[in-house]
């Protein structure tokens, strides 16, 4: 297999270890008085867009972000739980960069390139770094260093948390770099804006539509270079873990104008979110993975007792230990409850599809704190406080309230949505959609496939492989926005530096924005009777049973004729109220379906292409006897990065991954 | 699947900031006590939108509590009956079959109308520009672990820096005044290390801006802390006081 040439992903030369330190010190570099002239758009301001923001501000360039929101400091990347991953090593429990780059490349079941994902573990110490000098309050240990849990997929502690709202907290860190760029004057932040197109000058990216959401005005916004940082497109399943207004509209727009979209099938499905209670629900809500070090995954042994649950005749709590099956520690005993994401799911999906779920739809196991809350914690508070003998019930009440001060926010948030209290039953689970690896082909430097086009953070494809370990979007994000962007856009902006503005009059901003006008009036102006949700729905429904955890030919066949026919009644038959020049959220909405309705289509053609099953990439035809994933490194271990070359027409191009460093193997959990 | 709660709404309708503004009545029937609100109000947007009317604008994003975009005035309480929950997160099941609910935008001076229920909170933005941050270059930083932090003090640092900047606060408070929310950035930095070196000059700037903004005074009725949905304390409140005047008489003697 060759790499395609129109894929150069432009690694450096040099051992594994020096390709990043060495490139950084030999990029070309913009001097102080020209990067004054260059301007950057940036669209989105999550971990990745602020950084990046932030991080070019304070290096002098012009940097102008969007976000969709009211602020910027709500972008999906506040609602992360979980932590961050870095190689510290501050547990002396021998971890390194090359620890945390071996687990990632194998956690990503070998589909990532090694030089990015090499890089991504030498930066991911200095954003902790970064992170407490800007105030980021981690938790801390009694001596006032910082705490670190397990996360799945390592046997290390290197994962760094604030509660179960660390993406909050770095988000607010990066909030506050980038504001206070803002209030110095050298960031323009557009909030309540929807980019809506890039703009391409003789082959090179230079600028942006986007709408005014209040006014419902188009703008025409020039750049020497742009970012997206806009995050991943998990809502094309409609229910996922995402915030609602999660789309893939801006990268959409990128690759139907140059931009490849690299590996679009590989999707994660995350092992413990709140079940599906009904079809009044509009979204699904995870519980963070760190809980997996502590709740315990069960569902009954037998049959019967399962029946019995269902119908309300037994408490869980009564069934006898010996008559449970900790199906994660009795399948994977090195790792248990703590494998990667993707094992994890298929597990819980193989128990329930064999009738062992537990609630009344059957798609449901237990995440358990009871054993851990009386045994693990209870015991040593017992200790400390110099309980002798404490009765079960002591136990119980001490272990409470640790679990109370590390997770308490995310119980909460289950007693309220489900109305069960989480301290005195053990919480119900399934898996459901949570991040796209998937993403915008970038090389190296972060750029896509159309020159002087960035992409950051979870829009891009780069680093998680096949599945992402818990843990390393955050970390991916804000290595991307405040340690390689400002180093790697230098190889392209200090070629720029005579580029004057371009006047955005131009024919090509004229152009951009004619069609985007179009494209809203059209969608207005169908007046057809069914609403933008019926739609998303139905799609929603196609890519869950067709794309989602198994896939197999015949079923994703099935999926790109039902998308293609549900995508003409869509623009046959979707009403959009109010008006084009006004604040109208449901045509927000509408725009953003119809490119999922595109996006759906190439990823079961993705995924109907990659004759093999790897990470959360599971083909039915594809298994070993146990039911593991199976690989096929030869005819498969490449990137797929696709290129749109007509409506809903697209051509492969293969990057062909190198492993130099990382004996390939089948990956084992056991 | 539906459920079996009929009820009536009250919503504040509002074309755009400049338009006056009035109640409408919905009924809605065949709720679901497990629905949140916010999906109740999809629900009504669905039927409005297939009856040719204009569905209600309103403001949310995560549904999850944290992002701070939701913000409906429930029955005379911002985000709604409960302690310590967002709109997003309030579910059915804590009205009554037959409820009558009454729901409006926040109203503030400076929080203004955009549409319905969504209101402009950019001013908060804005006092964050003010000082909001400490001023630390990207790849200016030492090692995280050589800044210790008394556990205490960071547990006290997260409890501020929880503020999800939803604005309940001034929309519970009969002045508007944004002391909690502004105070809880303030004392996140002045509870750690790291936000010495810049703290007087930090609460001097952000209050200037809070009060360019239009926000009212404090007048200590404690409704800002009744109301938020994150357990923000009024003691950031006390703590943003005595840094305000302490920052104030330094600089008079400089
Ligand atoms: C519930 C949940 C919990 C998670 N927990 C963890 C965790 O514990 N650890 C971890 O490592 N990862 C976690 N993740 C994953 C991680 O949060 C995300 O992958 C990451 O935050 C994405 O950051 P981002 O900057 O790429 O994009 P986002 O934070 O999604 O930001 C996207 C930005 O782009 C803007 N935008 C998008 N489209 C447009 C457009 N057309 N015009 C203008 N602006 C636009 C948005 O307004 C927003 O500002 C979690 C994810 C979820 C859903
Ligand atoms: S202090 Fe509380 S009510 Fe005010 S903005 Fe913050 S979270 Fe919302
Ligand atoms: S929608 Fe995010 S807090 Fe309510």
């Amino acid at each position: 297999m060759t790499t395609s040439p129109k894929l150069d992903a432009r690694i450096p030369e040099g051992t594994l270890e020096q390709k990043w330190t060495k490139y950084r010190s030999t990029v070309p570099l913009v001097n102080p008085a020209n990067k004054r002239n260059l301007e950057i758009i940036i669209v989105g301001s999550g971990l990745a867009g602020a950084s990046a923001a932030a991080a070019l501000a304070e290096l002098g360039y012009k940097v102008k972000v969007f976000c969709f929101q009211d602020s910027a400091r709500r972008a999906h990347s506040i609602a992360a739980q979980g932590g961050i991953n870095a190689a510290k090593n501050y547990q002396n429990d021998g971890d390194s960069t090359y620890r945390l780059f071996y687990d990632t490349i194998k956690g990503g079941d070998y589909r990532a390139r090694e030089a990015n994902v090499y890089r991504l573990a030498e930066v991911s110490a200095n954003i902790i770094d970064q992170c407490v000098a800007q105030g980021v309050p981690f938790a801390r240990e009694y001596g006032g260093m910082l705490d670190n849990r397990s996360f799945g997929g390592t046997q290390v502690k290197r994962t760094f948390y604030a509660a179960g709202q660390t993406g909050q907290q770095l988000l607010l860190g990066a909030y506050s770099a980038l504001q206070r760029q803002v209030g110095l004057g050298q960031v323009d932040m557009l909030t309540r804006h929807e980019m809506l197109d890039i703009v391409n000058v003789d082959g090179k990216c230079r600028g942006i539509i986007a709408r005014d959401l209040v006014s419902g005005k188009l703008e025409r916004h020039f750049g020497h270079a742009v970012l997206l940082c806009s995050g991943g497109y998990g809502n094309v399943f409609f229910l996922s873990t995402n915030a609602m207004g999660s789309n893939v509209t801006a990268a959409w727009k990128a690759h139907k104008k140059g931009a490849f979209f690299g590996n679009p099938c590989f999707t994660q499905i995350h092992p413990t979110c709140i079940p599906v209670s009904g079809d009044h629900q509009s979204k699904l809500t995870l519980m963070s993975e760190s809980l997996r070090n502590d709740g315990r995954i069960w569902v009954p042994k037998r049959k019967e007792d399962a029946d019995a649950i269902r119908a309300g005749k037994l408490n869980p709590n009564d069934l006898k230990e010996e008559d449970r099956d900790y199906y994660l520690e009795r399948r994977y005993p090195a790792f248990g409850n703590l494998v990667p994401r993707d094992v994890a799911s298929r597990a819980a999906k193989e128990r329930c599809d064999a009738g062992f779920g537990v609630n009344q739809t059957g798609e449901a196991v237990y995440l358990d704190f009871a054993f851990n809350m009386k045994y693990k914690y209870g015991k040593k508070e017992a200790t400390k406080k110099g309980i002798q003998n404490p009765t079960e019930e002591q136990l119980t009440e001490l272990g409470k309230a640790v679990v109370k001060e590390q997770y308490g926010n995310l119980f909460d948030m289950y007693q309220q949505i489900t109305g069960v209290n989480p301290y005195e039953n053990p919480m119900m689970i399934y898996p459901a959609v949570h991040y796209t690896m998937g993403g915008l082909w970038v090389d190296y430097n972060l750029m896509t496939s159309v020159p002087g086009l960035y992409a950051l953070g979870e829009a891009n494809f780069s680093d998680h492989g096949a599945n992402r370990l818990g843990a390393s979007a955050l970390m991916q994000g804000l290595a991307d926005g405040y340690f390689v962007i400002p180093y790697t856009i230098g190889a392209y902006l200090s070629n720029e530096i005579r580029t004057r503005a371009i006047d955005t009059n131009h024919e090509a901003f004229e152009a951009a924005e004619k069609s985007v006008r179009e494209r809203l009036e059209k969608l207005k102006n169908i007046n057809g009777t069914k609403t933008v949700d019926y739609f998303h729905k139905r799609l929603g429904k196609i890519m869950w049973n067709q794309c989602g955890m198994a896939r197999n030919a015949e079923g994703l066949k099935q999926a790109i004729a039902d998308i293609q026919s549900l995508r003409a009644e869509f623009w046959r038959d979707v009403r959009v109220p109010g008006g084009v020049n006004e604040f109208n959220p449901e045509l927000e909405k509408a725009g953003r379906v119809a490119d999922f309705l595109e996006l759906g289509e190439l990823m079961c053609h993705d995924a109907l292409n990659r004759n093999e099953s790897c990470g959360g990439h599971f083909r039915e035809e594809f298994q070993t006897e146990e039911g593991e994933a199976l690989r096929d490194d030869e005819n498969f271990g490449y990137v797929a990065a696709w290129e749109m070359t007509g409506d809903a027409n697209w051509e492969l191009h293969r990057e062909d991954l190198k492993y130099e460093n990382i004996k390939i193997a089948q990956r084992s959990y056991k | 699947m539906s459920g079996n709660m009929n009820l009536t709404l009250k919503v504040w309708r509002q074309k755009n900031k400049d338009d006056r503004g009035k109640f409408e009545t919905y009924p809605v029937q065949h709720i679901s006590p497990d629905m949140s609100f916010l999906e109740m109000f999809d629900v009504l947007n669905e039927r409005l939108i297939n009856e040719g009317k204009d569905p209600v604008a309103f403001d949310h994003d995560c549904r999850e509590g944290i992002c701070g975009m939701c913000s409906m005035f429930i029955n005379g309480r911002p985000h709604g009956p409960l302690q310590g929950v967002t709109t997003c997160q309030l579910h059915m099941r804590s009205f009554r079959n037959g409820d009558t609910i009454v729901v409006e935008p926040w109203r503030a001076t400076a929080f203004p109308v955009i549409k319905d229920l969504a209101v402009d909170r950019s001013a908060f933005d804005r006092v964050i520009s003010a000082g909001g941050f400490i001023s630390v270059n990207t790849g200016n930083a030492q090692d995280a672990n050589s800044i210790p932090v008394p556990k205490d003090d960071a547990d006290a640092a997260f409890a501020a820096a929880t503020c999800i900047g939803c604005g309940a606060c001034v929309a519970a408070c009969k002045n508007a005044s944004a002391m909690l929310f502004v105070s809880a950035k303030v004392s996140q930095f002045a509870l750690l290390p790291q936000g010495q070196a810049e703290r007087q000059e930090r609460v001097l700037s952000m209050v200037a801006q809070m009060d360019a903004e239009g926000f009212g005074s404090c007048t200590n009725t404690g409704a800002c802390e009744a109301e938020c949905p994150k357990g923000i304390s009024l003691s950031n409140i006390a703590r943003m006081n005595r840094d305000y005047i302490g920052a104030q008489l330094s600089t008079q003697k400089a």
